[in-house]
């Protein structure tokens, strides 16, 4: 589950495979201020372990939840990534 | 913890009679209790994984083994680690900007290609073996060499070119990107290794 917080930004990386969700994702995530969220899609599913991982091994940062939707018949891997202020 | 060293805070190398504690024995106590805690911070910080660093020794120049040092050292960079990859032999070749649009894989003696040597051994078979896995490669929207160099350089991963490499081959500095350390030799590699917490060689 996602939590239904407003994302303070969108990511897309439909497309990409590792290691670039999670390399894009902490391109973000340095842009952001505390207290953001940033709301990651992603196509590949190895991004639903990878982008725990990173977070888990990321000082300053929190996976606060993931999600997977079906979108134009392609799923898409949702992730929030909360930037710890 | 003994039963003596509790009741009345005195320990046994105490001076015997008076019952205070010596002022220098304290002071030194106090001084190590200080160290440790220091190395405690030290400790925990490195648990948290926040000063982490890792060395790649890279020295492949074929298109397949070209990925996992420059995936790795991607991914590490988003952890925030320190990443230095050190390119040495063939390895050198990826960071040659004209090399590195030329990386192949060898059809002969690869066992993961269900290609007979005899077969593999034959002119132009390297070609379409390459052209197959860059084609995979593009279908599959792995990202290309160039595009993990260049993602690793922006990461703030230094990419290393092995100087005595670079004499053997001929290399100047020229096809090399700007950010490209040179002028690095194995003591430069095997100093940042011993500080390392991850070492590989590739």
């Amino acid at each position: 589950m996602v939590t239904e917080r407003e994302p303070t930004e969108t990511l897309d990386v439909k497309g990409e495979s590792c290691p670039m969700p999670v390399v894009r994702t902490k391109q973000a995530v340095d842009d952001l201020d505390g207290g953001s969220l940033l709301e990651v899609h992603a196509t590949d599913e190895g991004s639903v372990s990878d982008i725990d991982g990173w977070a888990s091994g990321t000082p300053g940062v929190a996976l606060v939840g993931q999600d997977e939707r079906t979108v134009d018949g392609e799923t898409v891997y949702v992730h929030h990534v909360e930037v710890e202020e | 913890m003994s039963s003596d060293a509790t009741d009345s805070g005195e320990t046994a190398d105490a001076p015997p009679g008076d019952g205070t504690p010596d002022p220098v024995r304290v002071a030194e106590l106090e001084a190590r209790i200080e160290t440790l805690e220091t190395r405690l911070a030290e400790v925990e910080a490195e648990a948290d994984g926040g000063d982490r660093e890792m060395v790649i020794i890279a020295t492949q120049g074929t298109l397949d083994m070209a990925y996992p040092p420059l995936i790795l050292a991607s991914t590490a960079a988003a952890f925030g680690w320190d990443v230095t990859v050190f390119h040495t032999f063939w390895g050198l070749d990826v960071l040659h900007e004209e090399a590195s649009e030329s990386l192949a894989v060898s059809s002969v003696g690869n066992p993961n290609l269900s290609v007979p040597n005899a077969v593999a051994a034959l002119p132009g078979m390297d070609r379409v073996t390459t052209a197959m896995l860059e084609r995979r490669i593009d279908d599959e929207d792995v990202a290309t060499i160039e595009e993990l160099r260049e993602t690793c350089l922006e990461m703030g991963v230094e990419l290393q070119a092995c100087q005595m490499t670079m004499d053997l081959f001929e290399y100047d500095d020229e096809p090399f990107h700007d950010e490209v350390t040179t002028g690095v030799g194995a003591a430069t590699a095997l100093e940042r290794m011993a500080d390392a917490d991850v070492q590989l060689l590739v």
